[in-house]
């Protein structure tokens, strides 16, 4: 799309440019690293060198003799305060400070704070930590042998690595489903560790003000609700002398959905030192320490019947999560929402397990464009469709579109008892290959094989599934996932939405006012759009997950209509008419039938601030609120097909084209959905050909860099084609589903079908990623490695 | 943000203050060109020097010069002058084919090509490029001006023959009108070290090979070059055979290590066929001059 078509003023609804692209573009956005309070001091984070040791000892005192250091804290410190460990977001702790062990290289051992970074650096150095270094556990397949070293020994009776156990479907029909089956495909696969890498690092500056004892957090947060409930529980702190506030953020990603140990230092730094303490981390810190996505070790297995009708899945997942288990999960779901994994396919009976282990790496889990783990769902079923076709010697489109859910099967519950809500999946998947030109791409791959060059054709179709979610199914930590929006007019019929969820980059001062202004009338620009702040906006648990449009885009449509409802009494009560003999114009009502006599919204505002007098029972001024608790979780869907050309004898591979269908339904701004899909393409095509944490033999983490953990640039994304389809989810009120993650879900499997389709010559079946050029050359010599340690 | 430790920071006014600077200031102090590979080391704390002496100013270390010959590059001559030197890319298309593929934009705007010997990473591109053209290196200090081979120049892994207080003022190598050059890398993705690069020149008399040399970067080739498969080479007709024997040699003389950009079997796979194609596109970028 041209700029000049983006430049559009829509009420409601259309391409517009960003609204807050006015401060991001001119470099006058305001993030948490810009703040400079009066008298602040900033804080720095000693960390293990060591993947798993023992502390005999930390002596601080050189640290604190700095001229410019103001306090130092320890673990043992926090233990008086009762904060060395916090509980995690899945019925774990996690240690603030350490005091008995390090777990992970880069955990978090000491703190500082000093009058200027330089010095509370410098004074890191001055710490001496006596360490005796113990044998980490490193490859998962291993965290549960008998010899592994017990990495938890805090919890009480633990003897070994072990998490958790769990299930989703039937396992005896899927068994029965196999052994009756005409063909089974097994292949295991890595879904390696990953790290969202937002452009802005985490931190935070906490100010606990001394007189008035309020204590303010700006902090890199994607659910500033969530973070201040959980300070008040866990700190014994009074909720309403609490504040949290998430100012603009730059990249979130999932990484900035936990609390971390910096955020809680910052407070304690505060709290001894009654002044404001800012806390930073480096690029190093936040790769090494912040949490990470993926690490799923999957068995997975299909079976079809000769023809190609798809029967059965079966997935057994060996789940690395870190020394701690720490992922954002709704409280039932230890594996998110993973045992969405039949995706997009009509099948008969399905089942998973997955087995969680503690390792001594990093902890988090979901973060990264994190869908709770459908990314990994998508991933292992677009694999598993993929090895069956190739197994079948069938083309991988034929074999979809004769599997796919069929529009009338909607609302439809698959067999692990997800309701997708719609879908229209063979129409997204034909209108992405006519975009391809699918059929003359084959044709051309045939000419390019016959002379040794190295083509290959991926397929990905992905069902997301976002916006958790019903209360009565979702909560973490106990609160539940619905979220609140206020819509107030102002008298002269501008308006203000406040929100509980919070942008990171996507674009809400634009679309929420874009939703408010298609249900009330006012212009967008008239629409000014407050978030991020726990004291000017109502209660709800942020943005992550896709949830935002689904959730607070359901909580802001439904708010907006009450203010028009109640728009129409108090014109009715201007017009000296009934409110049934009212008729809505985008904007205004009319007499009906009569476009010449009526009020607009603007009229009808100053009308209800002013002397107008209002039937019995109803209050002045235009305001509203609402609660959404979604009935159900949004599906948006998508077909993506993926070219690559590979290098048969550098074996390097290059994306030539990539078109990209998705339907998330109605697009609030397609401007921004566009946006969306871009960037989670690239993302996509990031974890498929480069992004990998390793570690090697003594737990150190090979991507602690922007040097070692490459991220894709420009220069590796083709210029991309996307799709539309529309198919509104019924439930919403607006129909809308949420495309936040879709791209990131739905492309890595298109990239390495793509790849796996070109090395085909060679026989290859798979191979992990990411496909780096020496992983696709030790493919084709039928010996790909293990992406997840070091290369030999 | 990554904070170095203390650091002083002084500025030569010439490359004679600059060396009277590193006598008197000692060993602790280092030279700072672009700052692109010294910085970030200092920002990680692997490097701490105890001052910095900026050579940012000295204007006459900034050159391309072309004196009968021999091509002189001055030390502080940036990649991205050397990416955008008609001269150079002439006399010498290995070095825009290298420089178009060493890290990214903004980096070049300030590397320089002194900085990048200095530094002597096992990766660094213009090793293998100035091996390749059997280059020259000046270098100035107190005890005068030397000027040494890029054989023997590097003493290890970022080490070199240069000592604490000297200067490298200049590169320079031998042109001639038929030297046909060119530099193959592979790399995870745009503006990564290599997993393995390689660059030839060739020159031609009567159809024998008169003149070649064999550059590989990040191979732990000594020296940065295949002298053996360079011996191989000289005298012969240039054939494809031929070329891929060299190319088998010089795969066979390096010595990779595994890491992370991959097992050192591929990086030695890579040599040959790099080594390969950089022959090749010698020996076209030669006879396209010829004619
Ligand atoms: C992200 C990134 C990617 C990169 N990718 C590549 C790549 O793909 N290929 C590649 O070859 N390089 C790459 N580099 C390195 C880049 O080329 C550096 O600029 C170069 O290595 C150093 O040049 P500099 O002028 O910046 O040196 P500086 O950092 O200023 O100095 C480096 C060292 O040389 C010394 N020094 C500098 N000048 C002199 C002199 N005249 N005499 C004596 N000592 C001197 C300094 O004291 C210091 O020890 C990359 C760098 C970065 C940051």
């Amino acid at each position: 799309m041209t700029t000049t078509e983006n430049q559009a003023n829509p009420i409601g609804f259309g391409r517009m440019l960003r609204k807050e692209d006015a401060r991001f573009l001119r470099g006058k956005g305001n993030y948490v690293d810009d703040l400079n309070l009066p008298g602040m001091l900033h804080g720095a984070v000693l960390r293990s060198p060591y993947a798993h040791a023992r502390i005999k000892s930390i002596d601080i005192s050189a640290a604190q003799a700095h001229p410019k250091v103001k306090a130092v804290i320890t673990g043992e410190i926090l233990e008086t305060l009762n904060l060395a460990w916090i509980p995690s977001l899945s019925h774990d702790v996690v240690a603030v400070l350490a005091t008995d062990k390090v777990r992970f290289q880069g955990q978090e051992v000491a703190f500082v704070v000093a009058e200027d970074r330089y010095s509370a650096r410098d004074a890191l150095e001055l710490i001496e930590v006596d360490y005796e270094v113990l044998p980490p556990v490193v490859d998962a397949k291993k965290a549960l042998d008998k010899d592994a070293p017990v990495i938890r020994d805090d919890i009480a009776g633990k003897v070994d690595n072990f998490i958790f156990d769990w299930e989703s479907g039937d396992k005896a029909a899927t068994d029965e489903v196999f052994a009756n089956a005409a063909i089974v495909v097994n292949q295991d696969m890595l879904y390696p560790r990953v790290h969202p890498a937002p452009m802005e690092t985490c931190g935070a500056v906490a100010y606990m003000d001394p007189i008035d004892q309020k204590l303010t957090i700006y902090s890199t947060t994607q659910a500033p609700h969530a973070h201040r409930t959980l300070y008040a529980l866990v700190a014994g702190l009074p909720e309403h002398k609490l504040r949290v506030v998430s100012p603009d953020i730059g990249g979130g990603f999932g990484n900035k959905v936990g609390i971390y140990p910096g955020y809680v230092l910052a407070i304690v730094g505060s709290i001894l030192t009654k002044r404001p303490v800012k806390w930073m981390e480096d690029r190093s810190e936040n790769l090494m320490s912040t949490s990470f996505a993926r690490d799923y070790h999957m068995k997975g297995s299909i079976a079809a019947s000769a023809d190609g009708k798809i029967l059965g899945l079966r997935v057994d997942v060996l789940a690395d999560h870190g020394a701690f288990n720490n992922t954002a999960q709704p409280t039932k779901f230890p594996a998110g929402f993973f045992h969405v994994f039949t995706g997009s396919y009509d099948l008969m009976a399905a089942h998973c397990s997955v087995r969680g282990v503690y390792t001594n790496k990093a902890p988090g889990g979901v973060a990264y464009a994190c869908s709770f783990r459908v990314t990994e769902a998508v991933y292992l079923v677009e694999r598993m469709v993929d090895r069956l076709a190739q197994e079948l010697k069938m083309d991988p489109a034929e074999l979809r579109m004769k599997n796919l859910l069929r529009p009338e099967q909607f609302p439809y519950t698959s067999p692990t008892g997800w309701e997708y809500d719609s879908g229209e999946y063979p129409r997204a998947l034909r209108l992405a290959m006519d975009i391809a030109g699918y059929e003359e791409l084959r044709k051309e791959q045939a000419q390019k094989r016959a002379k040794g060059e190295l083509m290959g054709i991926g397929i990905s179709f992905f069902t997301e599934t976002v916006g958790a979610g019903p209360k009565r199914h979702m909560d973490i930590l106990g609160l539940g996932m619905a979220d609140g929006c206020e819509v107030r007019v102002h008298p002269t019929g501008k308006a203000v939405v406040r929100l509980s969820v919070q942008s990171q980059g996507q674009g809400h001062e634009t679309t929420f006012a874009q939703i408010v202004s298609e249900v009330t009338g006012i212009p967008p620009e008239d629409i000014d759009v407050v978030h991020g702040d726990t004291d000017n906006t109502p209660f709800g648990l942020g943005t992550y997950g896709s949830r935002s449009t689904p959730v607070s885009g359901a909580a802001a449509a439904i708010a907006a209509r009450r203010v028009v409802d109640k728009a129409r009494i108090v014109a009715s009560a201007m017009l000296e008419c009934a409110p049934e003999d009212l008729e809505w114009e985008k904007g205004r009502f009319n007499i009906k039938g009569d476009k010449s006599v009526g009020k607009t919204m603007a009229e009808i505002a100053l009308g209800a601030h002013g002397t107008v007098e209002l039937p019995e029972g109803v209050e002045g001024h235009l305001n509203a609120e609402c609660v959404y608790d979604p009935p159900n979780l949004t599906y948006p869907f998508g077909a993506y097909i993926c070219v690559v050309d590979v290098d048969p004898a550098t074996a390097k591979v290059s994306v030539r084209r990539f078109i990209a269908v998705d339907d998330c339904g109605p697009r609030i701004n397609p401007m921004i959905v566009e946006g969306q899909v871009h960037g989670g393409l690239a993302d996509g095509v990031g974890m498929a050909l480069m992004e990998v944490i390793a570690f090697d033999e003594d737990g150190n983490n090979l991507g602690a860099s922007f040097m070692d953990y490459l991220i894709p640039t420009s220069l590796e994304c083709p210029s991309w084609e996307t799709g539309a389809t529309v198919t509104p989810s019924p439930h919403h009120p607006l129909g809308l589903k949420g495309v936040g993650e879709s791209a990131t879900v739905g492309s890595p499997p298109a990239v390495v079908n793509a790849v796996i389709d070109a090395l085909a010559p060679y026989g290859v079946k798979h191979a992990d990623m990411p496909l780096t050029p020496a992983q696709v050359w030790q493919a084709m010599q039928g010996a790909p490695y293990r992406t997840d340690l070091a290369i030999q | 943000m990554q904070v170095p430790a203390p650091v002083e920071y002084e500025r030569a006014l010439s490359v004679d203050d600059a060396i009277e600077r590193l006598t008197r200031l000692g060993p602790e102090a280092r030279l700072v060109a672009g700052g692109h590979s010294l910085l970030p080391m200092m920002k990680l704390r692997l490097a701490r020097p105890e001052c910095l002496i900026d050579i940012n100013g000295l204007a006459d270390l900034s050159f391309i010069r072309r004196d009968g010959n021999v091509l002189r590059i001055g030390a502080m001559t940036r990649h991205s002058e050397l990416l955008a030197s008609q001269v150079i890319s002439e006399v010498a298309k290995i070095i825009p084919d290298a420089e178009a593929v060493i890290a990214d934009p903004i980096v070049r705007n300030r590397g320089t090509v002194g900085g990048s010997m200095c530094q002597a990473d096992p990766a660094e591109d213009l090793s293998a490029v100035f091996a390749a053209l059997d280059a020259m290196v000046e270098i100035r200090g107190p005890r005068g001006t030397r000027v040494v081979s890029v054989n023997g120049f590097h003493t290890g892994p970022y080490s070199t023959v240069v000592e604490p207080d000297e200067i490298l003022t200049e590169v320079s190598f031998v042109t001639q009108k038929n030297l046909g050059s060119a530099y193959e890398k592979v790399e995870r993705r745009v503006g990564d070290w290599a997993i393995a690069a390689a660059g030839a020149v060739i020159a031609l008399q009567d159809g024998k090979i008169q003149r070649v040399g064999i550059g590989l970067a990040a191979v732990g080739a000594p020296d940065f070059r295949a002298s053996r498969a360079e011996a191989y080479l000289l005298g012969k007709d240039a054939t494809p055979d031929l070329f891929d024997e060299a190319a088998r040699m010089a795969s066979a003389e390096c010595n990779p290590n595994s890491d992370q950009r991959g097992p050192s079997a591929y990086k030695r796979h890579l040599v040959e066929v790099l080594t390969r194609r950089a022959l090749d596109g010698a020996l076209s970028n030669s006879k396209g001059k010829a004619n």
